[in-house]
């Protein structure tokens, strides 16, 4: 046990009672009051939350809107960042294997649809996103099978040069596209329906614009907000997949062997195919996000996939507390919302950002939302050391 | 093939040209990895940030090459300095920002990576900012030659000329060739005395085996972590010299693919392990430039990237397996 940080002189008697209330930490005061509410409440309060999520683009807030980009594009932006946090999440939070190329699976995704849609053959969006996930599955596996038998911190290193190889072998393969890249990328199937008119604001009074109107699902160049909408629907959809695998056997199974690998083993945890199976979970969400990803850009080369985004995908996972998904969203959001509402200064936001993760990590270690186990773990350790200290002193 | 044979020759002297800069610059990573199971993911800043400070001591002097080969050295050794001097400073200072307080609380090893990832992003931003930082400070009339064109690549005007020293076949070894081979050789020598022989070698030697049966026997852990630091950024410093010397060109954002390669060659050689980064170094300087000549040299980092995944299959502790804690006391 450490104790490095309560100081010597602290008497076992004040000890206990500070657990105790560290222990009350386990939901916070906003979390008990909105759990005591009735039902109704709860799932009306969930509903609006979900339309208001819906109708962000539309609404197009004052303080919240980006000035300097469309709110629509930056807002699919967050939406994607979060669904590959989601996915690294599965790897670095649940299993606990540090992935630093995990943009390699989101550029397969991406390179599927790219390839069959538009350069090499001409399949329907429907074909193309299934098979996209599937080849991103198949990748992820074929690069876990050998490398997820290395110890952690290689693991690291390994994946790293993953996402280097997929980068360069797109940039260097002429059936890839090379440098120029692939244009002409399918986007996903339109239905026209109706038109919904867009909010306009006049500094903080709002009146409806009848002549901006997003056209309810005709995925275009101009209006974002349908991919935005896409995109959220995949979140939720990806949300609950991942709650079951959390609560199930499986996801007990990832945490076991993320604590202890070897004590997982002897339980009869088979830990290799665990880790094979998050390994192809996470990059199962990459490579949907990937294949979301080119359908709106109708553009992609080996440019759009640096090493750097791996980078920023872990930053996003880390920030906001590996292993609990709301933490990861909240992390993502800001990752990608950041820069992109500051884009006004432009050449400093990459310092700003490199002194705001600096900042984050050294004063907010447990990351933004630390899941409930790490609040926990972190008030039985106190319990103990303040145990310890009353059998010494006694 | 036959590429690759008819210049087999320069093929081996670039490749270990080459392979000793990144073993100087994975020296840095394995010492860090060694002693705190860390990976230092700002250690190429710190090269980058050495690379520029041997930029400017020939800026400053205004040298231009091709002059006597005493100055030509004189110079070289004050660039040396500078860059030494300028890199162990920055890796200090990313200790005590970056590191310390993490250690303290002995929070988990990826916050620590998040720290340095944000420190790497923050110092290679601040280069390529250094013209508007400049301005900002209303220096930029005194200070032009040194922050002209931030964003591009800086040239490194060589003061010692290249002259072709002995040949053998087809290949003219240079002068620089044979200094840098042997300087980094030399260098290498010297930290694995330096670790094997002095007190504060074996500090770092006692922290990286058991860093709290280290402190219960006295051994003052936050100076061996600071100590390690040091050394690292020192040689990074003299591997960017060595690179400068050789390549001639810096960029604000050069130290990133220079520090995957180096921690590449690090953990080819065995995290950890001294002598393993030099050899690290050059067998993945030797690989790239053969694989290259084989299969095209836009493949060059795939090759790279393979043979790391190849060795860690076979050998999954690296060619010499992790031992800077392990080392004969």
């Amino acid at each position: 046990m450490t104790d490095k940080t309560t100081p010597a002189g602290a008497t076992a008697a004040r000890k206990p009672a500070a657990a105790q209330k560290r222990r009350g930490w386990d939901r916070g005061a906003l979390g008990r009051r909105l759990g005591a509410l009735p039902t109704p409440v709860k799932v009306l309060l969930m509903a609006l939350l979900v339309l208001l999520l819906y109708a962000l683009p539309l609404l197009d807030l004052p303080i919240l809107s980006t000035p300097d980009t469309d709110f629509g594009a930056v807002l699919f932006t967050v939406a994607s960042y979060v669904l590959v946090a989601l996915g690294l999440n599965v790897v670095l939070g649940y299993a606990g294997l540090l992935d630093l190329g995990y943009v390699g699976f989101y550029a397969v995704g991406a390179y599927t649809v790219a390839v069959l849609g538009s350069f090499q053959a001409q399949l329907s969006w429907w074909m193309l996103i299934p098979l996209a996930v599937i080849i991103t599955t198949i990748s992820g596996v074929l690069l876990g099978a050998p490398t997820l038998r290395v110890r952690g911190d290689y693991l690291a290193i390994v994946t790293l040069g993953f996402g280097e190889i997929i980068r360069l072998t797109a940039l260097n393969s002429a059936w890839l596209g090379e440098a120029r890249g692939i244009t002409k990328i399918p986007r996903p199937p339109s239905l026209e329906l109706f038109e919904i008119p867009n909010l306009s604001w006049d500094g903080f009074t709002a009146f409806v614009d009848l002549d901006n109107t997003t056209k309810f699902l005709v995925f275009g160049v101009a209006d974002q907000a349908p991919y935005y909408w896409l995109a959220l629907t995949l979140i939720f959809l990806v949300l609950g997949a991942d709650r079951m695998l959390r609560l199930s056997r499986i996801g007990r199974a990832w945490e076991a062997t993320r604590e202890d690998e070897d004590a997982a083993e002897l339980m009869g945890v088979p830990t290799f195919r665990f880790k094979l199976l998050a390994f192809a979970t996470g990059a199962f969400i990459g490579g949907l996000s990937g294949a979301l990803f080119a359908s709106r850009q109708g553009f992609i080369n080996p440019i759009s996939f640096p090493l750097l985004l791996s980078i920023l995908f872990l930053a996003a996972v880390v920030v906001g507390g590996a292993g609990n998904r709301w933490g990861v969203i909240l992390g993502a959001a800001v990752v990608a919302y950041l820069p992109e509402r500051f884009r006004g200064f432009e050449e400093w936001r990459l310092l700003v950002f490199g002194l705001a993760l600096l900042l984050l990590a050294n004063f907010r270690p447990q990351g933004l939302l630390p899941p409930r186990r790490t609040r926990r773990v972190q008030a039985v350790e106190e319990e103990l050391d303040a145990l310890e200290e009353g059998t010494a002193r006694a | 093939m036959s590429f690759l044979l008819n210049n087999i020759v320069e093929l081996t002297v670039t490749g270990l040209v080459l392979g000793a800069v990144y073993g100087l610059v994975a020296l840095g990573y394995t010492l860090v990895y060694g002693v705190l199971q860390l990976i230092n993911f700002a250690h190429s800043e710190v090269w980058m940030y050495g690379s520029f400070a041997a930029v400017w001591v020939t800026v400053a002097l205004g040298v231009a090459p091709g002059g006597p080969v005493l100055t030509a050295i004189g110079v070289l050794l004050l660039a040396l300095l500078a860059a030494m001097t300028v890199s162990g400073g920055i890796a200090l200072l990313l200790e005590r920002v970056a590191y310390r307080r993490l250690l303290r609380l002995e929070a988990p090893k990826l916050v620590a990576l998040i720290s340095a990832i944000g420190a790497s992003f923050f110092l290679a931003e601040l280069m390529g900012l250094r013209d508007r930082v400049v301005d900002f400070f209303g220096l930029r009339d005194a200070l032009d030659p040194f922050v002209r064109s931030a964003r591009d690549n800086t040239r490194f005007l060589n003061p010692l000329e290249t002259q072709g020293l002995f040949s053998i076949g087809r290949y003219t070894v240079s002068n620089v060739d044979v200094i840098i081979i042997v300087g980094a050789i030399l260098m290498m020598v010297g930290l694995d005395q330096f670790i094997r022989r002095t007190r504060t070698g074996r500090g770092i030697r006692a922290v990286a085996q058991d860093s709290e049966a280290a402190a219960l026997m006295g051994v003052n852990r936050d100076r061996v972590i600071r100590a390690t630091f040091l050394v690292g950024g020192v040689m990074a410093g003299a591997a960017a010299l060595l690179y400068l010397m050789r390549f001639g060109v810096t960029r604000w954002d050069a130290g990133f693919l220079l520090g995957v390669k180096a921690f590449t060659a690090a953990v080819l050689g065995g995290i950890g392990n001294v002598r393993g980064a030099l050899l690290g170094g050059f067998v993945l300087g030797l690989a790239e430039n053969y694989g290259s000549a084989l299969v095209g040299s836009q493949w060059r980092d795939v090759v790279a990237f393979l043979l790391l995944v190849v060795i860690l299959l076979f050998r999954p502790t690296g060619l010499l397996g992790e031992s800077l804690g392990r080392a004969r006391a």
